[in-house]
């Protein structure tokens, strides 16, 4: 927070316009929010876990029929005779209608499941369900239905009940993704996306494959930290813990000595060490998903970057035959690694964007491990534009650092609501520094409306890889 | 598919037979099939009814997400459907006894069919023939006019939730009732109510009424309408005017409209159109009672499936195996809503309640809680209440004017919520209130409800259209596609009037007082396939 107000009074004094101004109060207010102990979220509202009303069917329920068994379509055309048939569509002047819908998961021991299901939306005049503030947009609001769910039983008004992983629930990780967890009769993994895409929609070939070698293994190395049980007592954080709950307890006071005997130990104070299965393989590309995760973010311009970002994925790993390792980085102000694809996309937290952050931790990493040496280099970077570095003084000689080595540069602007078109901060200074001429082939730049479709989304990577 | 054995039908009879001596009424005939998964998958996309037009989309996975029910008023796994016989659809694995249950499970439904009004408008015709007709109908076109006919189905169908089913309702009644409204009607429902005359003048009116027909019985009416005449001369006027009012104030039906009004669709080549339009209008109506009445419906079939099997001397030895299943189907959910489990429980506490005497007003005053608790006129009434109600209600009049504070405690109902705990990150979902006011909310805010829009014409052969503002807003990415297909149904400009909550800077950015959402009226508009969107400050019609 103090960084935050810090680098905030130091833009201040380079000078802003007054829309910057308020876009970046805007955000430091919503981190002010988060401070206060406000929830940062992910933002699929939409997805219920409890049955709702009209889930209830006879079928199901009152005949034990489970719903694995019965799919809810019927594939009786192949997915290549409704594309073509899609296709006649333009012709007749109606745009597209089939959407290629898509991605469980890239999981998290390493198995790359994603299914590609065609899919389309038939578009009434509806009511929408969640009473929006554009679609959450900057705002903390994490309940989706804001009536609540029915329930029964016992329980006090504000007794939690039970709780549920949020990522099982992310069956699809798209707006256009399947629905939840249901079955589907063609089911293929990214490989086959990324066919489909380069087939399909005709996206270009890499010219070269570069070598083939890959060599995957796992380690298994103690570094999960969990509380409350598990292999080895990490007694460091543990005692962290304990002081902590301690003194939220009143029992250990500043001037007082310690007395050990008498604090108490919650069973979550326990935190542990556990065995986890880590990931190590080599292989011939290597890509740097970075995403802006600030405050302005939320709703449609994060939607529309990991959306692209996934085809992206996709269409990278049927180029390279499925040798591709991705690191996953968000930034706000600063910029962290996060391990798998969910925290990468559910992450969202208000803060400010400072977009030079993340381009230097992907050139940090690379240093340090010398992927230079051994990997193509893909990096791509979805914002929606906004940084409080407004003139790019520190983003561009990171990004000039990243043009040396990387294979490809591709930055995705996703317009947010406060912004007006074309006049982002980092649209302007990129254009401004000429490096969109210089390095026309490593450096693309696409711009996405806030409301792009899946069509916008595949022409906008065709910009980006071609 | 194919129709259950001879053994299981013999069953299913001598269950007809025991729910009629309980009181249900419903058609003779019926037919039970066995069907298997993989008839199943063909059977979904048509909503349960093997005759159903083909369409490009049911071979598609269709998005879910976004307002599935809003977008589908029909059932995709029902058990029976409500045609001339109802089909039912059974495993085929089913022991005896199950089958027992789940019959009267499927004759509840079909009572509730063919007894609610809802459904008035299904009664006189059995829908899979009809289906099968207008299945070969648009094949027949498909084969002409090749992919166009699936572009009139498509833009039919995005507007089929607009259809004017109350209106279909109400058309019905009021051919029962023998058509317009009377010039006595129209003197005491409309003409005096503008009177300023207030409450003291209409019963005098009542009175004066009254007495002449009680003096001269025959001519009684006469002479009223025409003292009337001679003392308002306008009167006959305004009741001409009044009755052409309400043959145009209906203009809801956009399907029906557009069939009617557009120039593009009476043009000669177009004409074939029309009749894909009104397939889609009448399948449209035919699905939209079901879920209306989901709670009801699935409740009274629950009712009935468990008062009739504890009371089936055929089935004995199995009472453990029932409760099993039983339990499954209609027991509350820790979270969620299931209309089986709400349904049965209210007609339950409605029939304790009336048999009780305590729908009156009498017991509604008293505050005496032991009184309360005490309180029975043992009246007898209830059965007779239940059954008044299949009749008369669907969902929302069902929950809203029959959860109360005791239901809710009697059950321990509660609205759950659900927030994010980050450091686990897993939703964790707690008891948010216990207050039948929300409990009641929370119910009405999940059932469907279409938006209501009303349709007029304007200049340049542009159709306008205005959503009344429910206190939400239309699904955003919806309207431009939605709008596409009516303009081309028109054959001219479209402009919706809807409300979203308002843009400006100062609101979104603030981002902090979620509850103070400034509405705007918003105008799209349409145009050769271009979609714009403006605010606008007028209000088209006043509601």
């Amino acid at each position: 927070m103090k960084k935050m107000l810090q680098l905030y009074a130091d833009a201040r004094e380079k000078g802003l316009t007054a829309e910057q101004e308020s876009k970046i109060q805007c955000e430091i207010r919503l981190a002010e929010q988060e401070a206060a102990g406000r929830q940062s979220h992910a933002f699929l509202p939409s997805h219920k876990p409890a049955r709702s009303l009209y889930e209830y069917t006879d079928l199901l329920h009152l005949q034990g029929d489970n719903e694995g068994g019965s799919l809810a379509f019927a594939s009786v055309h192949s997915l290549e005779y409704l594309l073509e048939r899609d296709a006649l569509r333009e012709k007749d002047g109606f745009p597209r209608k089939i959407r290629i819908g898509k991605i469980v998961k890239p999981g998290n021991d390493g198995d790359n499941k994603i299914v590609v299901v065609p899919t389309t939306v038939e578009e009434k005049f509806i009511h929408d369900n969640i009473r929006q503030q554009q679609e959450g947009e900057g705002s903390g609001e994490g309940e989706g239905d804001q009536d609540g769910e029915g329930g029964a039983g016992d329980g006090e008004e504000g007794e939690v009940i039970g709780e549920q992983p949020v990522h099982e629930q992310q069956g699809g990780a798209g707006g256009a993704g399947q629905g939840e967890g249901g079955n589907h009769e063609i089911e293929s993994n990214a490989y086959e996306l990324g066919r489909v895409l380069t087939e399909q929609f005709r996206l270009p070939n890499l010219k070269e494959k570069g070598k083939k070698r890959s060599l995957t293994r796992y380690v298994y190395d103690l570094t999960d930290k969990n509380r409350g049980f598990g292999q080895v007592l990490d007694k460091k954080a543990t005692m962290r813990r304990l002081i902590q709950t301690n003194i939220s307890l009143k029992r250990i006071t500043p001037e007082k000595p310690i007395d050990a005997e008498n604090l108490l130990i919650s069973p979550r104070d326990r935190v542990y060490r556990i065995l986890s299965k880590e990931k190590d393989f080599e292989s011939q590309a290597v890509v740097f998903f970075v995403r802006d995760y600030s405050g302005s973010m939320g709703g449609s311009p994060t939607e529309l970057v990991v959306n692209q970002h996934v085809l992206l994925y996709s269409w990278l790993i049927y180029q390279y035959e499925n040798q591709v390792e991705t690191r996953f980085i968000l930034h706000d102000l600063e910029a962290k690694e996060v391990e798998d694809f969910y925290t990468y996309y559910n992450l969202q937290v208000a803060g400010g964007t400072q977009v030079s952050s993340a381009y230097a931790l992907v050139n940090e990493i690379v240093e340090k491990e010398q992927l230079e040496r051994d990997y193509n280099i893909y990096i791509f970077h979805g914002t929606d534009g906004d940084d409080w570095d407004t003139k790019g003084e520190k983003a561009l000689p990171e990004l000039r650092k990243m043009l040396s080595y990387a294979s490809r540069v591709g930055i995705t602007i996703a317009e947010n609501n406060y912004s007006t078109t074309g006049r982002s901060e980092v649209e302007t200074y990129l254009r401004k520094s000429g490096l969109l001429e210089e390095k026309g082939d490593l450096l693309r730049l696409d711009v996405l409306k806030r409301d792009s479709n899946e069509g916008r989304l595949i022409e906008g990577i065709r910009a980006l890889i071609s | 598919m194919e129709l259950i054995s001879q053994h299981a039908k013999k069953i299913m009879e001598g269950c007809k037979e025991r729910a009629r001596a309980a009181g249900l009424s419903f058609q003779d005939e019926s037919l039970e099939y066995i069907v298997t998964n993989r008839d199943l998958v063909e059977l979904t996309p048509k909503v349960m009814i093997p005759t159903l037009y083909d369409y490009w989309v049911q071979d598609v996975e269709v998005l879910k997400e976004k307002g599935r029910y809003e977008l589908y008023p029909s059932n995709p796994y029902e058990t029976v459907i409500n045609t001339r016989p109802p089909i039912s659809y059974y495993n085929d694995n089913n022991p005896d006894w199950l089958n027992v249950m789940i019959f009267y499970h499927v004759i509840g439904h079909i009572d509730f069919f063919q007894n609610n009004i809802f459904f008035r408008h299904t009664w006189d015709y059995d829908f899979t023939s009809k289906a099968l007709s207008d299945k070969r109908l648009i094949a027949k076109l498909r084969s002409e006019k090749g992919r166009w006919v699936d572009y009139v189905i498509e833009f039919s169908l995005a507007i089929d939730n607009l259809v004017g089913y109350f209106d279909t309702l109400e058309n019905l009644n009021q051919t029962r009732q023998g058509g317009k409204q009377s010039l006595l009607d129209f003197y005491f429902d409309v003409f005096l109510q503008k009177d300023k005359g207030g409450t003291t003048k209409y019963i005098k009116e009542i009175e004066r009424y009254n007495d002449l027909v009680h003096r001269v019985p025959d001519t009684a009416q006469e002479q009223f309408i025409n003292a009337i005449k001679l003392k308002h001369p306008e009167f006959e006027t305004l009741y001409e005017q009044e009755q052409k009012k309400q043959k145009t104030r209906t203009n809801i039906d956009l399907l029906q409209f557009l069939m009617e009004h557009s120039e593009f669709l009476k043009k000669r080549e177009n004409q074939w159109m029309l009749s894909v339009m009104e397939v889609i209008r009448s399948t449209g109506l035919y699905f939209q009672p079901q879920i209306r009445t989901k709670i009801l419906n699935e409740g009274w079939a629950s009712y009935w499936h468990e008062t009739l099997f504890l009371r089936d001397d055929r089935i004995s030895g199995h009472e453990v195996d029932y409760s099993r299943v039983n339990a499954k189907v209609t027991s509350m959910p820790r979270v969620g809503l299931n209309p089986y489990a709400l349904g049965m429980r209210l007609f339950y506490y409605l029939e304790d309640k009336a048999d009780k005497g305590r729908l009156l007003f009498d017991y509604d005053r008293l505050r005496d809680r032991e009184k309360r608790k005490q309180y029975d006129m043992e009246s007898g009434a209830g059965r007779a209440f239940i059954f008044h109600i299949r009749e008369n209600y669907a969902d929302s009049m069902f929950v809203s004017s029959f959860l109360d504070q005791e239901f809710m405690d009697l059950h321990k109902l509660f609205v759950a919520g659900k927030r994010l705990n980050k450091e686990r990150m897993t939703w964790q979902y707690y008891v948010k209130s216990r207050k039948v006011a929300d409990y009641k909310n929370m119910v009405l805010g999940s059932l469907y409800h279409p938006p209501f829009i009303r349709i007029s014409t304007g200049d340049n052969n542009t159709l306008m259209l205005d959503h009344l503002f429910e206190g939400r807003q239309l699904v955003r990415d919806f309207i431009g596609p939605t709008m596409m297909g009516i303009e081309y149904l028109w054959g001219g400009s479209v402009e919706l009037f809807t409300s979203e909550p308002s843009e400006e800077d100062g609101d979104a950015m603030a981002g902090s007082d979620e509850t103070k959402l400034v509405w705007q009226r918003i105008l799209y508009t349409m145009n050769k396939k271009r979609l714009s969107r403006k605010p606008v400050n007028e209000v088209l019609k006043v509601w």
